[in-house]
């Protein structure tokens, strides 16, 4: 079916069917890579994306549900103040490794710091506990969070 | 820079090339590097292998051999060569190296593999001797221009500087020159002294990094090609099946599907998009045969690791007399131990792109073994080796899953019957159902104690897989596989009397490779584990009871006495909390880790701090060898505590992250890391802290609850009150 999809700030008229996950049209159709698939079943976080600034798992959103609602990807974030604070902490604080759930990390974080601009240990927990990274990141990523919020109030 | 690929290792050796109007320099380097101690992976001779390019503009290019998988090599290599070439790391632009093992083999692996922590040890001297080399010709050029000797100019970040008069030419201006030089013999040219390095040993920033945090990076899975399909793939359930039937004509009705293409025990679904392949995978209703290992199951794996532990086996270590000792002894312990098969499950799905032409063939993927690809498919297709370019790509994890080609080798075959490339990507599922595993073990293990409670015979057998005897058969010595008993053979403690014997058993059906960690994760959980039970028999302090044995050992010797400190080991916990020790020499690098757990009243197990302690030699980069302990400490800690690949009906039951665990934000611990300075050779870190944590955690959870982990995952035994 052919669908309007507004993402980054840019309206994308596409023709595919109501059921794809969000998460290929982006991928495949519109081919902005940096939203990863990691397990297609909102278990891992890789494909953490945003729907009018609240965090969703793109691999299980049906692109024929998101209407007119704003999507934002890792491509962007980096034009919102949370996103630009949790991008430089993440290079001060080393963080990365392989990268490649980052893209889902840094969505998730930007999402928790725009609700919560100085969040505790429990809040990053409970925010960022659905995001997977095997790299063995998870310290860095917490105190990079602190360090974002820190920034964000400078 | 495919030219520079073809030339002959004789070219190089005679002169510099000059390629456009670019200098390039290249080293034929030595045999310079031979690990400093048992390490199982042998070491034979150096190819050629380090190249520079230098741009008129001053920017150098490092043709880098190895593969970025998140352990920071693209970043420590280039610091090498920075270092003795006197450029800033901005300078340095990272360029991927063809596949090419004549010219880019890993020195110690002989193949252009990124693997087994070698990168660094392997590169340690190469590259700086390929950047002092260039360095020396740059600053020759300079003082013939200036008509001065060239020991009265120095170099300085891109510059070469005649000191009493103070001129500048900057490199960029001297690479035609410097082109025409004769390349100066290897053993001519002085490497800095450590004490003058400047970059080596700093917390560099990463250069991977920038791209990572914007979503530019490019991994294998991000692959874009004009006209490119995409396709998903359904591997024979059962390992060794074949495919029976499927419905092509539901399949092709889907939406966005090109073709089905059928494989002796594959389907692939070719389509537009990955979301139609994977529909008509679904619609497909695809039947297989299971073939000759449909029963097979993890019991019955595991009573054939029993059978086979009741014979003797191959003998990796003899020495003195245990038998004997066994006899003398005021005390024998004894203890079985048993691991599960292991995933990897590394974030990005397998995957590989793959495009065939009528006489060659383009491969785009993040692999660790870039030039076995190359080989491999060359054989698969009948094409010369030459016409198969592998185009390495950022890895999305490696963890051992990528030093195997059989997902590139299954693209490939896929390609064959696709017109124009096509980029297969195998869902979380076929991922972790079509691994190949971290080989399940039992061991038996038995200590003589004297009076004193000294171990004065030491007999251990371990039973399982030989991933060596099909990955690297050249290295099987006597029927020992080296990495079976990497850490089992030498164990870091005085042990005079000492009989270790490796019993191959192979899973019927089922794959085994490489895991992070290799032969350490098993041997020194279950070595490690011992020595502890052994210092509990006869009422010992852990550490105190190592120390004991560690008196030919002062390497060992400081990173355990540096962990203790470290981790207040001695200070009072609280109830069902616990301390535990381990030790380690392994890939070239002692380490010491103590871990801090909780076990709750319902059994679960909380690790809330892990302290590590390593002698890897000289450091490249701190902050790295710190993320790899915090990385490896937790890959190591989720599999001792949740991992666990099961088998019924000849398949793994276990499909994604529900059910094969990661651990997550919630249930990581902090991990310290305390750096030994050393001018010791440098030793691998990358897989150092998952070997240590699994018989860390285990002798934790003993001082918390007095229950002693035979068996891994953790979650197998029952630990609540």
């Amino acid at each position: 079916m052919n669908l309007t999809i507004n993402v980054n700030s840019t309206a994308h008229d596409i023709d595919v069917e109501a059921d794809m996950p969000l998460l290929w049209v982006l991928r495949d159709v519109l081919g902005m890579t940096g939203t990863k698939f990691g397990c297609g079943a909102a278990l891992c976080g890789a494909c953490t994306v945003h729907l009018d600034g609240i965090a969703i798992r793109s691999c299980v959103m049906p692109v024929g549900n998101i209407a007119d609602r704003a999507i934002t990807t890792i491509e962007a974030i980096g034009s919102t103040p949370q996103g630009r604070a949790v991008q430089r902490a993440w290079l001060e604080l080393e963080v990365v490794q392989c990268g490649y759930c980052q893209s889902g990390q840094i969505m998730a974080a930007a999402a928790l710091l725009a609700k919560r601009p100085l969040p505790d240990d429990q809040d990053i927990d409970a925010a960022m506990s659905g995001n997977v990274c095997r790299c063995g990141t998870y310290q860095r990523i917490r105190s990079a969070i602190h360090h974002a919020a820190g920034l964000g109030r400078r | 820079m495919k030219s520079l690929a073809i030339l002959g290792r004789r070219e190089f050796l005679k002169d510099a090339v000059t390629i456009g109007s670019g200098l390039v320099l290249s080293v034929a380097i030595p045999p310079a590097i031979r690990p400093s101690l048992a390490d199982s992976a042998a070491f034979h001779a150096f190819a050629p292998n380090a190249f520079i390019r230098i741009d008129p503009e001053g920017m150098v290019t490092l043709m880098m051999p190895m593969a970025e998988m998140g352990q920071g090599v693209h970043t420590a290599l280039a610091m090498l060569l920075a270092e003795e070439l006197e450029v800033s790391l901005e300078q340095v632009k990272l360029e991927q190296a063809p596949s090419d093992d004549s010219l880019y083999a890993n020195p110690i692996l002989h193949v252009q593999s990124t693997g087994a922590s070698t990168s660094i040890r392997a590169f340690w001297t190469p590259l700086r001797q390929a950047g002092a080399v260039a360095r020396r010709l740059l600053l020759t050029a300079a003082a013939s221009r200036w008509g001065v000797a060239p020991d009265s100019c120095l170099a300085k970040r891109g510059v070469v500087i005649h000191i009493s008069s103070s001129r500048q030419l900057r490199y960029g201006e001297l690479v035609h020159a410097a082109a025409v030089l004769p390349v100066p013999p290897l053993e001519s040219v002085p490497l800095k002294h450590p004490s003058q390095f400047t970059l080596v040993g700093t917390s560099a920033r990463r250069l991977d990094t920038p791209d990572k945090v914007v979503g530019r990076a490019q991994f294998g899975i991000d692959m874009k090609l004009p006209q490119m399909a995409i396709a998903a793939v359904a591997i024979s359930p059962a390992f060794g099946g074949r495919l029976k039937s499927l419905n092509e004509e539901a399949a092709l009705a889907v939406r966005g599907v090109r073709q089905m293409v059928r494989l002796v025990n594959a389907v692939a679904a070719v389509a537009d998009d990955t979301w139609a392949a994977k529909k008509a995978l679904a619609a497909a209703a695809i039947e297989w045969d299971d073939g000759p290992n449909g029963q097979v199951s993890s019991e019955q794996i595991i009573r054939q690791l029993e059978e086979a532990s009741a014979h003797p086996g191959a003998v990796a270590r003899h020495d003195g007399d245990p038998e004997r000792a066994m006899m003398s002894a005021v005390r024998v312990v004894e203890a079985v131990y048993q691991l599960p098969f292991l995933a990897h499950a590394a974030m990005e799905p397998m995957n590989c792109t793959v495009h065939m032409h009528k006489d060659s063939c383009d491969i785009w993927v993040g692999t660790q073994v870039p030039t076995l690809t190359q080989v491999q498919v060359a054989e698969l297709t009948g094409l010369p080796k030459s016409a198969v370019r592998v185009h390495n790509q950022y890895l999305g994890g490696g963890f051992g899953r990528r030093l195997e080609p059989d997902g590139n080798l299954l693209a490939a075959r896929i390609a064959q019957h696709v017109d124009g490339p096509v980029k297969v990507i195998w869902s979380r599922e076929e991922d972790i159902q079509h691994d190949m595993y971290r080989p399940c073990y039992l061991d038996r293990i038995s200590a003589a104690l004297d009076a004193r409670g000294i171990p004065v015979a030491w007999k251990h057998r371990l039973c399982g897989s030989s991933v060596y005897s099909r990955y690297h058969p050249n290295l099987i010595k006597n029927g020992v596989d080296p990495d079976a008993v990497a850490g089992a053979a030498q164990p870091p403690y005085d042990l005079p009397n000492i009989h270790v014997e490796f019993v191959r058993v192979e899973p019927p059906g089922i794959p085994t490779s490489l895991w992070r960690g290799v032969g350490p994760t098993h041997n020194t959980f279950v070595v490690e584990s011992f020595i502890d039970e052994l210092a509990h028999t006869v009422k010992r302090d852990p550490v105190e009871y190592r120390k004991s044995l560690l008196i030919h050992n002062p390497r060992a010797l400081g990173v355990l006495m540096l962990a203790a400190k470290k981790a207040d080991w001695g200070r009072t916990l609280p109830e069902r909390w616990g301390r535990g020790v381990a030790l380690q020499f392994a890939y070239g690098s002692f380490a010491a880790q103590v871990v801090e757990a909780q076990v709750g009243v319902d059994g679960r197990v909380r690790v809330h701090r892990i302290v590590c302690a390593i002698d890897c030699g000289m450091v490249v980069n701190p902050d790295t060898i710190a993320a790899q302990m915090e990385g490896g400490a937790l890959f190591g800690l989720t599999a001792a505590l949740y991992g666990e690949i099961t088998l019924k009906k000849g398949r793994v039951m276990e499909s994604n992250f529900n059910d094969y665990r990661p651990m997550r934000m919630n249930e990581a611990p902090i991990v310290e890391t305390h750096i030994v300075q050393s001018s010791e050779p440098p030793g691998g870190v990358g897989e150092v802290a998952t070997a240590t944590v699994s018989p860390a955690v285990a002798n934790a959870v003993f001082a918390a609850t007095g229950k002693r982990i035979r068996r891994l995952p953790i979650k197998a035994l029952d630990l609540s009150r």
